[in-house]
């Protein structure tokens, strides 16, 4: 078996002296591990942080074997992160997420929007929005997509402005009046793309929609709870981004 | 199967010789053989310092870095500047720091790294003890010579969170060329780094 796939670093894990176990997510391949021979040294270490953009190729004898890695770095992006906490804290959600999925199931879309993410990491808020619209694919990925196009008590497709903690579903202005404090909110920035930036509570409440179904739908059936860099990133970017 | 060519006692020596860092199957039967052949001379003075060593080497109560006598040589030394904390992830990272001789402060090991992958969490290291450490009246810097890794670098900026209300300046170790690197076989990262941490000459 044998195969050549370009994907991102999510993990490394040292095997032994000399050799390490990586945990990249390719394009066709999913989230796939291999043994890196060589990848606890001083020539590879640069190349397997997680963050940086690799070309692997994968081979072993039979399929469901772990495999050896020859890995290739393409975008070094890892190294640009390491001064910058919420970009760290962001990586590590970001591959916290990840791992959500089942190994070697591919995700072409996931992974190409890990990549448009890793290029604005660096600034807070650019990060911030990418990472809560990536925290809603990923639920629409794992089978719990919100929708958020039309009023689920109306129908209507203009101002919603609230989510339904229970269906998942958008509730307009109007409509959700009466239980506005049982809603959570829906910033207009997660539905559709605008020239004004999100304030930093526009990003609070965008986080707190997201997280509320990650938590529900996805990490309490497995025993887990948000991963704690999350909150780190959220607090990271609060200091950098103001409220209003 | 292959057949024993030796006594159980000799094949549990190789054994356990072949768990050594650095060693495979193959240098442990050597080393085996090398200690059976040098009984007197290296043999029994290794057993009688590795029976020492297991009874008195415990973990600094203090700093987490490892010595015959607790707190630690290190900490127990009082010409080292007790205003300076050097934070380490290894025993292995202290002493390669005390090898440079860089810097004359007490310690702190965390005893590893964060690591979601590896299921590290802050929980497993020392980060709370450093933090109770930092907050001494006499403490003034806390330097972070963690590994300019992802792992490393999100752990100081975890232990740097933590340390917001301390009156301490934190510091951390500087990213860029090393002693005797080419810039041409230098990672892109490394370079960018050395770049915009450059001073002036």
């Amino acid at each position: 078996m044998e195969w050549t796939d370009e994907g991102i670093v999510l993990g490394v894990r040292r095997h032994g002296e000399a050799n390490a176990i990586a945990e990249v997510m390719t394009v066709e391949h999913g989230r796939h591990l291999g043994l890196v021979r060589g990848g606890a040294g001083s020539r590879l270490r640069p190349i397997l942080q997680p963050g940086n953009a690799v070309r692997v190729t994968w081979r072993a004898r039979l399929d469901e074997h772990l495999g050896h890695y020859t890995v290739e770095g393409l975008q070094l992006s890892a190294a640009a992160f390491l001064s910058v906490p919420h970009a760290l804290y962001g990586l590590a959600h970001l591959c916290a997420l990840m791992r959500l999925l089942p190994e070697r199931d591919p995700h072409p879309g996931l992974h190409a929007a890990l990549s448009r993410i890793l290029e604005t990491l660096g600034e807070p808020r650019a990060a911030a929005v990418a990472i809560a619209r990536f925290e809603l694919r990923m639920l629409a990925e794992l089978g719990f997509g919100l929708d958020l196009e039309t009023c689920a008590a109306t129908g209507t497709r203009e101002d919603l402005v609230y989510v339904s903690p229970k269906s998942g579903r958008a509730v307009s202005r109007a409509a959700g009046a009466p239980w506005e404090d049982k809603l959570l909110r829906l910033p207009a920035f997660l539905v559709r793309e605008s020239e004004r930036a999100p304030s930093g509570e526009e990003l609070a409440q965008a986080f707190a929609l997201t997280g509320h179904f990650l938590s529900r739908n996805v990490l309490e059936p497995r025993g887990t709870s948000l991963p704690p860099e999350r909150a780190q990133f959220l607090a990271a970017v609060a200091r950098a981004v103001p409220a209003a | 199967m292959p057949k024993a060519v030796a006594g159980p006692e000799i094949e549990r020596l190789i054994q356990l010789l072949a768990r050594l860092p650095g060693l495979g199957p193959r240098s442990a039967r050597r080393a085996a053989l090398f200690l059976i052949k040098k009984r007197e001379q290296v043999m029994a003075p290794l057993a009688a310092a590795l029976e020492v060593a297991l009874e008195k080497i415990s973990v600094c109560r203090i700093c987490g870095n490892i010595d015959s006598q607790n707190p630690c040589t290190v900490c127990a030394d009082p010409r080292r500047d007790g205003s300076v904390i050097v934070v380490v992830a290894d025993v292995a990272d202290l002493w390669a720091l005390e090898r440079a001789g860089a810097v004359d402060a007490k310690y702190h090991v965390l005893g590893g790294t964060l690591s979601p992958l590896d299921g590290v969490g802050p929980q497993d290291l020392t980060i709370d003890a450093l933090v109770t450490r930092a907050h001494a009246p006499e403490v003034k810097e806390v330097i972070l010579a963690l590994n300019a890794t992802v792992d490393g670098q999100t752990t100081a900026h975890y232990i740097t969170d933590l340390l917001q209300d301390a009156n301490v300046t934190v510091t951390r170790l500087a990213h860029g060329v090393p002693v005797g690197g080419e810039l041409e076989y230098l990672d892109e990262g490394t370079l960018a780094a050395a770049i915009r941490q450059r001073t002036p000459f």
